[in-house]
């Protein structure tokens, strides 16, 4: 994580790359729900659009700020359990309050447990990332308040709206995610060009150098935890409104945290597209690979052995890119397209 | 309080110590491999379930009991030095928190190859040993937790004879305290890895078998890992002691809570309990207990 990615930092060189920010919003809000089907949405776009926001704010953390935390899944069931009882105990709230609401209490936590990254560092930062993980699950269940005392600890979430518009339908909580993820991507890729942005790569990169030229340790740190925790939470949100439609602790285990940390290993670290890049790849792949299963073994192999394969090949592609492409997705994609690109 | 049941209290107290020392031979596969190669390695919950169904399998293949152990012992030698050539060598020389990660992608592989080759059903481990609770005074003991905590106190005792006495030992001790010194004087740091490795295949293979006997050999074997975290926190993450110290440390700790504090918040804080002990003394001793204090120039 030695290398100073700043994506942001170097100008598309080519007029093609000034139209792929246009190019993917025409598709994505004008291409795709004129063709998508239900399945789409509700099997691969809602989750990847979901994971792929708390992969951009682990990624801020992580990639950015090099803090390595393994308690997104925990920030994001606090995003989704303050959106939840935000809407429930405040009557006539707006939707967009709540959601804003939510992504801030997530941050306070998020402040809370990054405490300790200002006296710790790398696994010791790690291990202490995952009390948030137990902590917040132990009290979403022991605490019946949060889940408005529900017996099943399953919870249907409101209906969506915005602005006095309803969404309803795959199609409409599909539009509700997306402009979501747009409004905050595009926050989060101005932020990272910014100096607070640059000081995250400094502390990253030397803290005792970045201390020298004057960044304030303790400022940036709570900061990066702070904002990458208010994405997650609004991740967690989307995750359990428009993906789910239920809001309940289970979902929000240490395997979502870890697969959360994978898709930015996977993507790439510090990039804003590897978010997504990653994320494509942990929610289409498992599919992709039960289809295959079933498809040349047939009903041979029971689900339980297409999970074991699929955790051996996840892990495996995991050390695969560690070891071949540091870099992620996001490096070979540059490599594949700049043929395109560039004068040849 | 008049009337504080204090046998009570001394039970609670022996039941987490004993409880503490099944964290601690979890704890200890941690800190071989991170003294001698820098890494936080979070596969070694992996190893120990690797472990404990490669064993439990082959037994119920009819093998004899010894027999099996060898042969588990074998398979974890050969997965070290796998481990060793595939994973390691090629990440030589990037950031530990690199390692890291490398290390979880490792769990899953050995999560999902230990269920995929012997089943995810629950295989039950009988070590030929009843559980019988013993009466020391008045307080009542569990005889299968004092025979781990000597099962616990041969290995401690073997590893430190062997780190003393035996040229491979010496080595390790040389690599853990300078690698590029160790280096320079023209120890293989890649066998020095590989044996490093099978031994804690060895200590996941011990604590495997013992949690095994008492659990079940089953998925939940790996989850022992992040049980063991905090030990290492407490105990610092490149010392013996302190695994053991930090392993008794919090299976008191957390027995305590539980029985004193628990009812306050509803029971269930032996969950979180032992990470927010581990946070707090780490806010005052950032290196544990025993850790070495690294001094950092400007």
């Amino acid at each position: 994580m030695t290398a100073i990615a700043l994506e942001t930092s170097t100008p598309p060189r080519h007029v093609l790359q000034w139209l792929a920010v246009p190019a993917i919003l025409i598709v994505s809000y004008g291409i795709i729900p004129a063709v998508g089907t239900s399945y789409l949405f509700e099997a691969i776009l809602l989750p990847f659009l979901a994971l792929s926001l708390a992969a951009l704010g682990l990624n801020i953390l992580t990639g950015y700020a090099g803090q390595v935390s393994l308690g997104s899944a925990a920030f994001m069931a606090v995003g989704a359990f303050a959106a939840y009882n935000f809407n429930l105990r405040v009557p006539g709230l707006p939707l967009i309050v709540s959601l804003m609401l939510a992504g801030a209490t997530a941050a306070a936590f998020g402040i809370l447990f990054g405490l300790p990254s200002l006296r710790l560092r790398g696994f010791y930062l790690a291990v202490s990332t995952l009390a948030a993980q137990f902590f917040v699950k132990w009290a979403l269940t022991r605490f019946g308040w949060l889940s408005n005392y529900n017996s099943s600890g399953v919870i249907d979430a409101p209906p969506l709206t915005l602005f006095g518009l309803q969404f309803e339908g795959p199609l409409g909580r599909y539009l509700f995610a997306l402009t979501i993820v747009v409004v905050t991507t595009a926050i989060a890729a101005r932020l990272v060009a910014t100096r607070s942005g640059r000081e995250f790569v400094a502390i990253r990169d030397n803290e005792i150098a970045a201390k020298v030229f004057g960044v304030s340790i303790f400022r940036t740190k709570l900061l990066a935890f702070g904002v990458s925790s208010f994405i997650i939470g609004v991740a967690g949100f989307l995750w359990a409104f428009t993906y789910l439609r239920t809001v309940e602790p289970d979902g929000f285990n240490l395997d979502r945290s870890f697969s959360i940390l994978f898709i930015i290993i996977i993507g790439g670290l510090a990039s804003i597209r590897g978010a997504f890049f990653g994320a494509a790849l942990i929610v289409v792949f498992p599919l992709v690979l039960s289809r295959l299963g079933t498809l040349i073994f047939g009903g041979v192999f029971d689900s339980g052995v297409l999970d074991m394969s699929q955790r051996i090949v996840i892990g495996a592609l995991i050390i695969l890119f560690l070891i071949a492409e540091p870099s992620g997705l996001v490096a070979l994609w540059d490599r594949l397209t700049k043929g395109l690109f560039v004068r040849r | 309080m008049s009337d504080f049941d204090f046998s009570f209290l001394l039970e609670v107290l022996i039941g987490g110590l004993l409880s503490g020392v099944m964290y601690s031979l979890v704890a200890i596969g941690f800190v071989l491999i991170y003294k001698t190669s820098g890494v936080l390695n979070f596969a070694q919950g992996a190893m120990v379930l690797f472990a404990a169904l490669t064993f439990v399998g082959i037994l119920e293949h009819g093998v004899p009991f010894f027999v099996s152990l060898a042969v588990t012992l074998l398979i974890m030698a050969v997965l070290g030095v796998t481990i060793e050539q595939t994973v390691l060598r090629p990440l030589v020389n990037r950031p530990p928190i690199i390692l890291f990660m490398a290390t979880l992608g490792l769990a899953y592989i050995l999560e999902g190859a230990a269920q995929l080759i012997w089943g995810t059903q629950v295989h039950g481990l009988n070590l030929g040993f009843d559980d019988k609770p013993l009466a020391v005074g008045e307080v009542l003991v569990s005889s299968f937790d004092l025979f781990a905590a000597a099962v616990a106190a041969t290995m401690v005792a073997l590893l430190t004879a062997f780190f003393r006495f035996t040229h491979t030992g010496l080595a390790f001790r040389a690599v853990a305290d300078d690698q590029f010194a160790a280096l320079a004087v023209g120890l293989r740091l890649p066998v020095i890895w590989a044996i490093v490795w099978t031994a804690a295949g060895f200590v996941a293979l011990v604590a495997g078998l013992l949690w095994g006997a008492r659990l079940g050999v089953q998925f939940s074997l790996s989850l022992i890992v992040l049980k063991a975290l905090p030990v290492l926190v407490l105990g610092g993450f490149d010392s013996i002691v302190g695994a053991i110290v930090g392993g008794l440390l919090v299976g008191a700790l957390e027995k305590l809570a539980e029985v004193y504090v628990g009812p306050a918040f509803g029971g269930g804080i032996e969950i979180w309990f032992a990470y927010v002990a581990a946070l707090g003394f780490l806010l005052v001793r950032p290196t544990g207990l025993f850790g070495v204090k690294l001094v950092e120039r400007v």
